[in-house]
Order: structure tokens, then sequence, then C-alpha cells
């Protein structure tokens, strides 16, 4: 195997250019990564996250040999991702999240025959890792069924049977759990933990804090095209540390009454979650200043649910990083 | 040993992916008819009765023409739209290897459209299906659909690079039937069009079936259209490799 470690990311960076026109062209450019350095060691289970646009699905395809950096080098398995792509690809298996990248006409078992085919599992071994990973993934007696007919979740569940049918050393999962029902995620989370338990390395990119947490072994969380904060769960909890945060269910917050509450005093953030008519606020604020009573005074003559005020949690210190970063 | 089984089974399931789009049946059903019936009248309006057959095998070769052309565009852009590009692309495999079967699948579902366009001719107008060389058709048949699957490949490489792969292909669909005198010959085509026909594996596979369809030395086209097939497919493998580098570099691989 060679390398100490499965991922080495060193000041990776990507921009796309675009042009747009034909008689007077206008190009555009995006930094989409900016300068990003991470190692991922062998069997660990590593989370990117961060809010769209931020930069992680370029950082897996950047990874995984399906971008080339602008600049900067990535080794996967000890082999750079540039030069050496076959010897990387051979190594890899790649998962994203969504309806896209099957073969919709086809059956479940004719997309994993191809893509047996395509990965270079010997055809002795075919059958049996076939039908080994549609018992893993808990589609075996609907493999002969056209993909197209299947759920959101049987789709997903196929996706990551087709990343490991060569067994791959590491595992590339772009928001696996992307709009799957909360049952189907929760198989996937344990489908997930019993792989990086098996000594797969696992880079999981997710917008779901409980998914991180409950998963990884540590979390890089990324804005803007750069990493924010680099640790395990516990350490980026600890980021939020002297925070107390208030939550409160309003219904018609105007954002002038948004803008108040970020200038009380000891407010650090203030975020705004719609939730169908209900807006879910949350204040950061020092913990030893009470915000609570200041808040709903700046709210008064709103309609308002349940107040709370509570610790803060893995998803607040993400947010406290996202904010600082923006 | 593996390559060659990659790529049959490859070939298999992408036929069978493409021919089961609605859209791809209802074209079959349809484009044969209509080809079926230009080159009838055509030729019967020019008092050419005799070459009735001729007329209709070159229709059909028209449709695996136009198969293979948007077949290979299209495939292209809808392995695009599927999100599949990128996954077969990330096989560790020459990307040649990976888009051949692709191609050599468009040709295998536009047989169909020559044989239909030969069955409604004998159904619908009576065109007696009398072969010169019946054997000597078969071969020109098989070498014909894949020397375009193999021409396709190379306009797959060009395809591959670009989101709008369709355009290109709209444009090729008719100069490419005329030039390669699969309806009209060659020889009533202005003068400058004589190079570009001779360098079309197009043109010699369809001289190859009309030769012997109607009569004529059959294998020195066979072999002709073979050797340019074989030179598409050195191209084409070639410049897959570096055209795949570029969509990398260039972010073409996925719609986004």
């Amino acid at each position: 195997m060679g390398s100490t470690y499965a991922i080495e990311a060193d000041d990776l960076r990507r921009t796309y250019r675009a042009r747009t026109g034909w008689l007077k062209p206008k190009r555009t450019e995006v930094e989409a990564v900016r300068g990003v350095t991470f190692t991922v060691g062998r069997g660990e289970l590593f989370g990117l996250l961060g809010p769209n646009g931020a930069g992680k699905t370029t950082t897996i395809k950047l990874l995984n040999t399906l971008l080339i950096p602008t600049s900067g080098s990535a080794r996967v398995c000890g082999h750079d991702v540039e030069r050496e792509t076959r010897e990387v690809r051979r190594r890899i298996g790649y998962v994203f999240g969504g309806d896209r990248g099957l073969y919709d006409r086809l059956s479940a078992l004719d997309n994993l025959r191809y893509f047996a085919e395509l990965y270079g599992v010997a055809p002795r071994d075919q059958k049996r890792r076939i039908a080994e990973l549609l018992d893993l993934v808990g589609l075996a007696g609907r493999e002969r069924e056209r993909v197209e007919g299947y759920s959101r979740g049987m789709r997903q569940r196929l996706h990551i049977a087709r990343g490991l049918l060569h067994s791959p050393d590491v595992l590339f999962l772009d928001e696996p759990s992307i709009g799957v029902d909360p049952v189907a995620a929760r198989e996937l989370r344990r489908t997930v933990a019993d792989l990086a338990s098996t000594g797969t390395t696992v880079l999981l990119t997710t917008h779901y804090m409980a998914e991180a947490d409950e998963l990884c072994d540590r979390i890089a969380v990324i804005a803007d095209g750069s990493i924010q904060a680099l640790g395990t769960p516990a350490e980026l909890r600890r980021r939020a540390e002297g925070r107390r945060v208030v939550e409160v269910e309003a219904y018609g917050v105007p954002e002038s009454a948004v803008d108040a509450l970020r200038d009380l005093p000891g407010v650090r953030e203030t975020a705004v979650e719609a939730r169908g008519a209900l807006q879910l606020l949350t204040v950061h604020s020092d913990a030893h200043v009470d915000v609570q009573s200041d808040v709903l005074r700046e709210l008064a003559g709103i309609r308002l649910g349940r107040v709370d005020s509570r610790e803060p949690t893995l998803e607040d210190a993400y947010v406290a990083i996202v904010s600082a970063a923006a | 040993m593996n390559t060659l089984r990659m790529l049959a089974i490859g070939t298999l399931l992408h036929a069978k992916q493409i021919s089961r789009s609605p859209f791809e049946i209802a074209i079959a059903l349809v484009v044969p008819v209509v080809q079926a019936t230009l080159a009838v009248y055509l030729f019967r309006s020019s008092g050419e009765q005799h070459r009735l057959l001729e007329a209709a095998v070159g229709a059909g070769v028209m449709g695996v023409w136009s198969s293979v052309l948007f077949g290979s565009g299209g495939a292209i852009q809808s392995q695009r739209w599927q999100g599949t590009l990128e996954m077969i692309m990330l096989a560790p495999r020459r990307p040649v290897l990976v888009i051949l079967p692709i191609t050599i699948a468009t040709g295998l579902t536009g047989t169909y459209a020559l044989l239909a366009t030969l069955a409604w001719g004998r159904l619908l107008y009576g065109i007696r299906l009398d072969f010169a060389h019946p054997v000597a058709f078969v071969v020109a048949a098989v070498v014909c659909v894949v020397a375009l699957g193999l021409f396709g490949l190379l306009l797959a490489a060009t395809f591959v690079l670009m989101r709008n792969a369709n355009a290109l292909a709209n444009t090729l669909e008719y100069p490419v039937w005329l030039v390669s005198g699969m309806l009209v010959p060659i020889t009533v085509l202005p003068s400058w069009t004589a190079p570009i026909a001779a360098v079309l594996p197009t043109t010699w596979g369809a001289r190859a079936l009309r030769e012997a369809t109607s009569g004529g030395p059959v294998w020195p086209s066979v072999g002709i259209c073979l050797g340019i097939s074989l030179l598409c497919l050195a191209l084409g493998a070639l410049s897959l490799t570096h055209v795949e580098r570029r969509a990398r570099a260039a972010a073409t691989l996925a719609l986004a």
C-alpha cells in the first residue's frame, strides 16, 4: 500500500472558467476550491461539511480524478490523481446522491453486471460479488426490475452497491442521503459505518449534521472554497463553547426584526430557517449574557411558538464556523 | 479476453438501453416507412424501376447512419443527462474501451433501420429482394455497421468535449447522406465532393452494399471500408485519451 494516508490533498485549487456569447465573448471565472489541504488516514471515516456551493463536490471530484486541479496536488493511496489516474481509479469507488447516474431502462442486475465488467471485476467473481452486494443494500429479489421503477431510496442503495463492486480501498460518498427518507437514511448510515469498520476509507460529504456527528472520525468544515475548521466532532463542538443558543419559533418575522436581534448586546450570530409557514430563529450569544428576554422584547407583537434556551450542538458549532467565514 | 468480454457485454447492454427508449421506438417505426417510400418514388419517377432494391438498400444505410450519428452524439449527451458519463469515465480503462460499446451499439440498433426499410419496401411496394450476392450482402452489412460504429467513435471524441453535442450532430446528417452516395450516385455530385466522399467509411459501406445488391466487385469496397474504419478506431482512441484529459480540465463530463 505504501503511503500512510489514504488521501492527501495539498493546497488544492480549482477555478472554473466559462465563456458565453460568440460575437462579444464574456469570460467568467469562479474559484470553487481555494487551497484545500488535509489528509485522511487509512480506514478513517472523514466528513466534509459545508453549505451549498462551498466546494465539497469539487473537492471530491478533484480527488476522484474527474477534475484536474488548477494548482496543488493530491494523492490517493499514494498515487497522484492527475498523473496516475488509472491507478487511482482502480482503488476508489464513487457514490453521489440523487436520482441520476444509473441506466434507468436496464434492471439493477444489468447495471451491476455492466459496471462490474467496466471496473474489472473478474468474471468468475462477478455473480457472487453482485449477490453479496444486493443482499448488503437490501435489493435482493428486486434486482430484475427496471431501475426506472425504483424509489429514490432504492436507487441510492443501488448506487452504493455499484460503488462497492470492485471492493475499493477508498469510497467517496457525495451527499448520499440527499432526498432519502429517514428510515432509508438510517440504513444507509449503518451500511457506511459497517464499511468503515471493515477497513474501507470513506470520505463523506453531507449537509446533515447528525449524520456527520454519528459517523465521522474527523470532520472538515468547508466554506467559500477553503477549510474553516478541522477536527473530531467533539473538538468542533468545542468551537461553540462559551455560547448559549436561544431558539424561537415565530410566524411572519420581518427582516428589520432579525437585524435588530443581531444588534443586541451579547449576540454573536442570528439565523432564520423557514419551515413552511413557521420560521425558526436561532440566536447565538455569549454564554454569560442572558439574551432571551431581550429577544422576546424585540419580537413583541409577532406570533410566537416554542421558545427554548439550550447548550450549543455540533450544528451550532457548524453555523458559527460558517458564519465566521462569510 | 476480458476486454473482449467487456466490449461485448457493454455493447449488448447499451443496445438494450437504447432500444427501450420510447423515442427510439417511435423513430424506428416511422422512419423506415418514410425512407422506403422516398426511395421508391424517387427512382420510379426517374423511370429506373430495376434499381428499386438498390434504392431501398441506400435508404436503409441512411437509417444506420442517422442512428450512429444521433446515437453517438445523443448517447454522450444522454449519458451526461443521466449522470452516467462520469461514472463510466471513472472506470480504470482506456477511454476508447468505455465509449466503443456505446457507438457499436448505435450501429447495431441502426441495423434494424436497414432491415425494416427493406421489409417495408417489400410489403408496401412489392420490391423483390433479389440480391446479386446474398452472402456478400450480409458480410457487407456487418462491416458497414461496425465501420459506422467506429466512425461514430471518432465523432464521439468531439462530443465528449461539447456540452451541446447535438448541435453538431444535426448539421452532419444530410451532408454525409448526400456525399456518401447513399441515395443519389456520387457521379452526379460536384467534383469537389469526391475527396470528401473517398475518406468517409459511409461511402464505401454504401457502395459495398449496392454492389452486393446489384452486382459488382463487393470485396474491394468492403476492404477499403474496413481499412478506413480501423483508421477511425486508431484516431478515435488517440483523440479520446486527449479529449478525456481536456474534459477533466474543462469540467465538461458533468452537466454542471
